[in-house]
């Protein structure tokens, strides 16, 4: 525990974001990683908006924003210019899930397939929540959102969450990592690899909303655990392409998540969609047997 | 104070902006039943809650939002999350 | 020494000479041979560069971009729908305040597709923050680069600069031109001192966001910078002159001027055919000058006034359309001259690559002289 405390002020508190949200014990886990030797590269959304209203930084180490799709492409910029100049800070991006898994696809690819020495860090909340909860290729099967709402002729979101974990193994990213705030040694420990390990490396951290989602502001870290134990979430690592560790859980029944949140609501009431919850238990069902998740009887677990 | 070329900004300014006045419910910490395993302050999104010399915690008032996760996630709960009076 | 060679192999070897520490581009729509030249030349180590091959324009700038804030001189190029493609990048560059330089091979946009020389990309881009240099042949191409070095890296303009030069007209030709030794473009370029950069031992938030209490006065110091830029370009131009014998202390410059009736105003290439039309013109008895705007952004309104104050009518040569509007150079001509007196006619001419000889230009100064003008000139009516 001492290990995470230390650079705990780097990001610090006065920032804006909701209480309870998990992108901001994201970015405080982050700093925590990585140390003071790092530039930030920032993606415009959420986090950039409550940490940085001028002149009122959160960020206590050098932080770049520019726009919304091209974290990846300053953070190319920044480590050729280290390079040239004989500098060794980490170079690590940071971007919601709507700037990662869409708009930003083409820099982000285009930095990747370059094999800069950077870091790309994606806190996933499953939405654009910034200007209002609109769906991105993040948003889970099922979840309403202001532009995938529920209605008389619509159940959600249709669609599954894009596999941008895969996508960067593809490029030939050497380390690619799912993590989640709810285990954040797990999360700080994955931060570390990732920047000591030369060329581009990608984390994907669940950082449950809970204004986007609908649930209290306390059970953001149950949220996210409870995505883990019901196989919704997966917390893995990739070295090279290939799945090396994936966290074993002994699973429960993908309801008791999607129950707890207003996003899943219509799920529930005014009737039951049982196929929907059929639907999203088979996407549970399919990242357990990908990843081998499930505890089996005498295993201990990881 | 004169405008920064390019909204460039150095580090420290965040703390001008005590977000402890959006609470509504704050934190009441027992440092009898706490177990000193710091998870309160490991899960803090605002990072404000801090180690004491006894080595039990406390929140930072002044920025504490009264989320409840320290709440949620401690292991004794000896957080308990109390109705703010004004 | 003058050497013979195409434009942007001219304009390489001046970049090589500013020594640019990242070099980011995108090789197509379209490009110049100008990042074709300098990747040859990091390869060959000429240049102590990174070279970014990037996926695309709008990387290609934001690599600039994050370049620069980190701390180094930074060089693209681009041209046409590239440049659209950069349109936000543009944008931010220049909010952000970062002195990137990069050279514009001006081309026409579509649609329709056309690959041929106008000014439309560019001067599209003239609310965008950036400063605007338009040469007229491939020696003053070349020697705008350090000119634009100098301007953009003061430490009270910190602005990112477009040296623009014709596509096709002066990019893909072969032309005498004189390039410095690299001591003396040393001399007058010194390496690069960032204003801030990104640096783990002195934190700063590049590229916060501001509320509508900050904003405008965020914009208005950029304004501030661009006005504070005229007086930044004469120096550097004089002092170009003062070292190499080529001056270029004028954010305009007139041809014939002086006890000229009727004035062309124009920018880049076609000032060449403008001058030699002018030289047969004025040899057949007409009192025809010409003005040149080399400084585009920021606009030298009282320069443009002052250099016409004698003229009785101006013809603007508008190599791009503000559609549902005008040229947009001779709008800002207009207003330049507003209350003057001068009778001020735009002429949209030269679009898409089309040829302008000179019997063009006199006959647009026949109609000027008859009071025609606020028109496509040479419109193909036949095909309407």
């Amino acid at each position: 525990m001492a290990e995470v405390e230390k650079g705990c002020e780097l990001f610090s508190a006065g920032h804006r974001a909701c209480g309870g949200c998990g992108p901001a014990l994201a970015a405080r886990l982050l700093l925590k990683a990585t140390g003071e030797n790092v530039i930030i590269s920032a993606a415009t959304g959420c986090m950039e908006v409550f940490s940085t209203p001028y002149p009122e930084t959160a960020w206590g180490v050098p932080w770049i924003h520019s726009l919304f799709e091209n974290c990846a492409a300053v953070a190319s910029g920044i480590e050729a210019s280290l390079k040239r100049q004989g500098r060794k800070e980490k170079v690590v991006c940071i971007g919601g899930d709507g700037a990662t898994l869409d708009i930003g696809v083409l820099c982000i690819s285009g930095a990747f397939e370059r094999g800069h020495d950077i870091t790309y860090i994606c806190y996933d909340n499953e939405a654009y929540m910034n200007t209002g909860i609109q769906r991105s290729g993040a948003t889970p099967y099922g979840a309403s959102t202001t532009t995938s709402p529920a209605g008389k002729c619509s159940r959600g979101n249709p669609l599954p969450k894009k596999d941008m974990p895969r996508i960067l193994a593809a490029h030939g990213a050497p380390y690619v990592a799912t993590a989640s705030i709810a285990y954040p040694n797990d999360f700080v420990q994955k931060v570390e690899r990732a920047i000591n390990t030369p060329g581009p490396c990608y984390i994907q951290v669940h950082a449950p909303c809970c204004t986007g989602w609908g649930f209290e502001s306390g059970e953001t870290l149950n949220m996210a655990k409870l995505a883990i134990e019901t196989g919704l979430w997966v917390n893995y690592e990739m070295v090279d392409g290939e799945v090396v560790k994936a966290k074993k859980v002994r699973r429960r029944p993908v309801e008791e998540y999607l129950q707890k949140q207003k996003r899943f609501r219509h799920l529930f009431k005014p009737a039951r969609q049982d196929d929907v919850i059929a639907q999203i238990q088979a996407i549970a069902d399919a990242n357990a047997e990908r990843f081998g998740i499930d505890i089996k009887k005498k295993e201990s677990s990881e | 104070m004169a405008l920064r070329v390019g909204c460039v900004a150095p580090p420290g300014k965040a703390l001008d902006n005590k977000t402890g006045a959006w609470r509504v419910f704050k934190p009441v910490f027992d440092p009898e039943t706490c177990s000193r395993c710091g998870m309160c302050a490991t899960v803090c999104p605002e990072g404000c809650v801090r180690e004491t010399e006894e080595g039990t915690f406390e929140p930072d008032l002044d920025y504490c939002k009264g989320c409840g996760i320290c709440a949620e996630v401690c292991p004794k709960d000896s957080i308990r999350m109390e109705k703010e009076e004004k | 020494m003058l050497e013979f060679m195409e434009g942007s192999h001219a304009v390489a070897e001046i970049v090589k000479r500013c020594r640019p520490q990242v070099i980011s581009a995108y090789p197509i729509t379209p490009q110049t041979h100008i990042v074709e030249d300098l990747a040859q030349m990091v390869a060959n180590c000429e240049i102590d560069a990174e070279y970014i091959t990037v996926e695309s324009e709008f990387s290609a700038l934001s690599a600039c971009l994050g370049a620069s804030a980190a701390g180094s001189r930074v060089y693209s190029a681009t041209t046409s729908q590239g440049l659209a493609l950069m349109f936000e990048v543009c944008f931010n560059a220049a909010g952000m305040r970062q002195p990137i330089v990069m050279t514009i091979a001006n081309r026409s946009l579509g649609a329709p597709l056309s690959i041929w020389n106008d000014q439309q990309d560019s001067i599209s881009l003239r609310d965008s923050g950036w400063l605007q240099f338009y040469a007229q042949d491939n020696q003053e191409t070349v020697d705008l680069h350090m000119i634009a070095y100098k301007v953009c890296e003061d430490h009270d303009i910190l602005l990112p600069a477009f040296v623009c030069f014709d596509g096709f007209i002066l990019s893909h030709t072969y032309e005498p031109v004189s390039l410095p030794m690299q001591e003396e473009a040393d001399a007058y370029l010194p390496a690069f001192n960032p204003y801030q950069r990104l640096d783990a031992a002195a934190p700063l938030s590049f590229g916060m966001y501001a509320t509508p209490e900050y904003y405008t006065e965020f914009r208005y110091e950029i304004n501030q910078a661009q006005y504070r830029a005229k007086e930044a370009f004469v120096r550097a131009g004089r002092e170009f002159g003062e070292q190499f014998g080529r001056d270029y202390s004028g954010l305009v410059e007139g041809y014939r001027l002086d006890d000229a009736d009727i004035a062309l105003v124009a920018m880049g290439s076609i000032c060449g055919t403008a001058k030699d039309a002018i030289d047969e013109m004025r040899a057949a008895g007409r009192k025809v000058g010409l003005l040149n705007i080399r400084v585009f952004r920021p606009f030298p309104g009282p320069e443009i006034a002052d250099a016409l104050k004698g003229v009785s009518k101006v013809a603007v040569l508008d190599k791009n359309i503000s559609l549902g509007s005008g040229g947009a150079v001779g709008t800002e001509v207009k207003a330049a001259l507003q209350g003057s007196g001068i009778s001020v006619y735009d002429y949209i001419i030269a679009l898409g690559g089309r040829d302008v000889r000179k019997r063009d230009i006199a006959a647009v100064v026949d109609l000027a002289e008859k009071g025609e003008g606020d028109m496509f000139y040479g419109l193909r009516t036949e095909v309407l």
